[in-house]
């Protein structure tokens, strides 16, 4: 057991015994090899089931979207940072979060572990910075370095934004990364090279949403997709409708998204769905120094307008 | 039946004399996975996979499929006429398809194919179909087939079963559909059982995981409707519909008209019962509001239901995509275990006392 583990079951039992917080929202040990499954907590002697390690990548923010009781949530940087999102954007209140923040080392990408093995992976140990992968037949170390999920790899925000308490010390922030190195690469394509670029990325997109249903940020009562009267996008497998949903979803997420890689570890067909929201947190960045969910005391840039706010890009 | 043996040589050419006569799919790879797909010329099913990430049910009954098609033109005689679109009939063999999938159409046809309704989309592609299945000689850790009523070495729902031996196949003809196909592949080559029993057990045992579904039938339906479990397993569940898309026994859909200037068709694409829309009324009411309600719809389904409605075990072949696939972890090992083994009667909730 792993001491973030130790101190979250710690922390949720007391909270839960002091009557500080109705539920606990944290991640238990999934059923399948690096997928654990977030899980509510009602009483003090549940709390065992709660665990930390590095398939905690689903994002918990995703859970308390229009709760009532008082929640306690286990919150790594990203989710921290959705928390001040869903804050400023009214689906829960501050008073209403006991957030147990853990400073967070990446996490790792099951999509790329499972294509660097051709047999099934059965089991995955973690001990501090190394991986034992484990299948039938074959056990292999790895470096968590090396197989961090791409987000991850490129995060500049490890340490949760806001907390209420944390289960153990600040990690430091890294500093000399590229978030949008693979965004700087499709801006220097071709309009023909991109369009064949994003073509093939979603060819396989079964339009199960899980890529937006796995998002904090996409909360509608009704989707776009999903509205009939009038109904703006097709139900089918037609390209045109797969590129509107997909293009629009991350045109809804700009200047909110927060990079937190959600949508991508949920995607089934592992479809690299941040290709699309990278580009437009760049153009946030770049144009309004803005990324997402780091105060609670402005409103996202696209929900705000500035006499000074650059506007050269406007023919 | 006679077993038929089949060495490397022979296996190619009779793929290839195979797709003069029929659409073929196999397993290929692609994008890190593996999927069916129309395999071209020259390309052979892939033989090193557990099994593909998508079922094959979309060969059969496609994601998107059109039904009809219809003219606005007013001019024209047949104007808002809606036409049958043109049904493909050409003979496909499903190269490789395993046999947890196979079984998944007997279960998918009781649906498609009752004294009820007929529904001549399904029926045409299926009986078009020659399943010609892969034994499984290494199951994956989510695989429950054994206890779904099927197994690695299964033949229901099969015309032939091939297994994989050392390199070299076997084949064994279980219908007459299958015994064509044998034979426009040429393959005629007889062989002897050799080490298949041993095979086949070994296989068996390599199922390690299993569900208990021995008492979901004598079950009160709204006893384990109204268990207290539904919420709490729902809870992490995001309503995307993976599961469902996945899953080969799925059989839901919802019917669309797309219309592009003068003409239109009318079509069905696959549905879940994971979404909000599938059960929303015109009202603006939806029967099925929360989350825990459209989950618990599909397990009772899958797991009640139809249990009770056909007598026939569980609509489920135990293949583990849902578990395998779904981002949020849930496991129907896990749902299923907990419906047959509830107790309303040493349960201390309202359920019990009401």
């Amino acid at each position: 057991m792993t001491a973030n583990t130790e101190k979250i079951r710690q922390i949720a039992k007391q909270l839960l015994k002091e009557g500080k917080v109705d539920i606990i929202i944290g991640f238990r040990k999934g059923s399948v090899p690096m997928m654990n499954q977030p899980l509510i907590v009602t009483a003090p002697e549940d709390v065992d089931e709660l665990i930390w390690d590095s398939n905690c990548a689903l994002n918990l923010a995703n859970y308390v979207t229009n709760r009532k009781e008082k929640i306690g949530i286990v919150a790594k940087g990203c989710d921290s940072r959705n928390l001040v999102t869903h804050i400023v954007e009214n689906k829960v209140t501050r008073e209403q979060l006991h957030i147990i923040g853990v400073p967070c080392t990446g996490m790792v990408d099951r999509h790329k572990i499972n294509a660097m093995f051709d047999a099934e992976i059965t089991a995955i140990e973690e001990s501090g910075d190394s991986l034992t992968i484990k299948g039938n037949g074959f056990s292999k170390d790895l470096k968590k370095t090396d197989v961090l999920q791409e987000n991850c790899a490129g995060c500049t925000h490890r340490n949760p934004v806001i907390y209420d308490e944390l289960v153990g010390d600040l990690v430091t922030e890294q500093k000399d990364v590229d978030p949008y190195a693979s965004v700087k690469q499709v801006e220097s394509m071709s309009p023909e090279e991109k369009w064949n670029y994003f073509e093939d990325l979603i060819s396989n997109c079964i339009r199960c949403y899980a890529c937006r249903n796995a998002c904090p940020l996409c909360y509608c009562p009704t989707c776009f997709v999903d509205e009939s009267r009038p109904q703006w996008v097709g139900k089918s497998q037609d390209q045109v409708d797969v590129r509107t949903f997909h293009l629009l979803r991350a045109y809804h997420c700009a200047g909110r998204c927060t990079d937190c890689g959600a949508c991508e570890r949920a995607c089934p067909m592992g479809i690299k769905v941040r290709e699309f929201t990278k580009k437009l947190n760049k153009d946030c960045l770049e144009l309004y120094n803005w990324e997402a969910g780091l105060t609670l005391d402005a409103r996202p840039t696209l929900d705000t307008f500035k006499p000074d706010d650059p506007q050269d890009f406007i023919k | 039946m006679n077993l038929i043996q089949i060495d490397k040589q022979t296996w190619i050419k009779g793929i290839e004399k195979i797709k003069s006569e029929y659409q073929v799919f196999g397993p290929v790879k692609e994008k890190n996975d593996v999927e069916f797909k129309e395999l071209g010329a020259g390309q052979m099913p892939e033989l090193n996979f557990q099994n593909t990430r998508m079922s094959p049910k979309a060969i059969v009954y496609p994601q998107s499929q059109v039904m009809f098609t219809y003219s606005l033109d007013e001019t024209r005689e047949d104007c808002r006429i809606l036409k049958e679109a043109k049904r493909d009939q050409t003979p496909r063999a499903i190269i490789g398809i395993r046999p947890c999938d196979a079984l998944a159409f007997q279960l998918v046809r009781r649906n498609f194919d009752s004294p009820e309704y007929q529904d001549v989309y399904w029926i045409n592609a299926y009986e078009s179909t020659t399943m010609v299945g892969f034994a499984c000689n290494q199951p994956c850790a989510t695989c429950f087939c054994t206890s779904a009523g099927t197994g690695p070495f299964g033949e229901k729902g099969l015309d032939v079963l091939m297994v994989d031996n050392d390199g070299s196949m076997m084949a064994k003809a279980i219908t007459p559909k299958g015994e064509a196909l044998l034979h426009a592949a040429g393959w005629t080559e007889s062989a002897t059982a050799g080490n298949l029993d041993s095979l086949k057990s070994k296989a068996e045992s390599a199922v390690s995981s299993s569900v208990a579904t021995g008492n979901l039938r004598q079950k009160k339906i709204m006893d384990v409707y109204e268990a207290p479990f539904w919420e709490a397993e729902a809870f992490s569940c995001i309503n995307c519909g993976t599961c469902t898309y996945v899953c080969p026994t799925c059989w839901c859909f919802d019917i669309q008209d797309e219309t592009h200037g003068k003409s239109g068709i009318r079509m069905r694409n696959w549905d879940s019962c994971m979404f909000p829309l599938f059960t929303i009324h015109a009202s603006g009411h939806n029967p099925r509001e929360h989350k825990y309600e459209r989950v618990r719809q599909r397990f009772m389904h899958k797991l009640k239901y139809y249990v009770d409605k056909y007598d026939n075990g569980i609509q489920c072949v135990g293949c583990g995509r849902c578990i395998r696939s779904c981002p949020v972890n849930i496991d129907i090992r896990r749902i299923c275990n907990k419906m047959n083994a509830f107790d309303p009667q040493s349960c201390s909730c309202e359920v019990a006392s009401s």
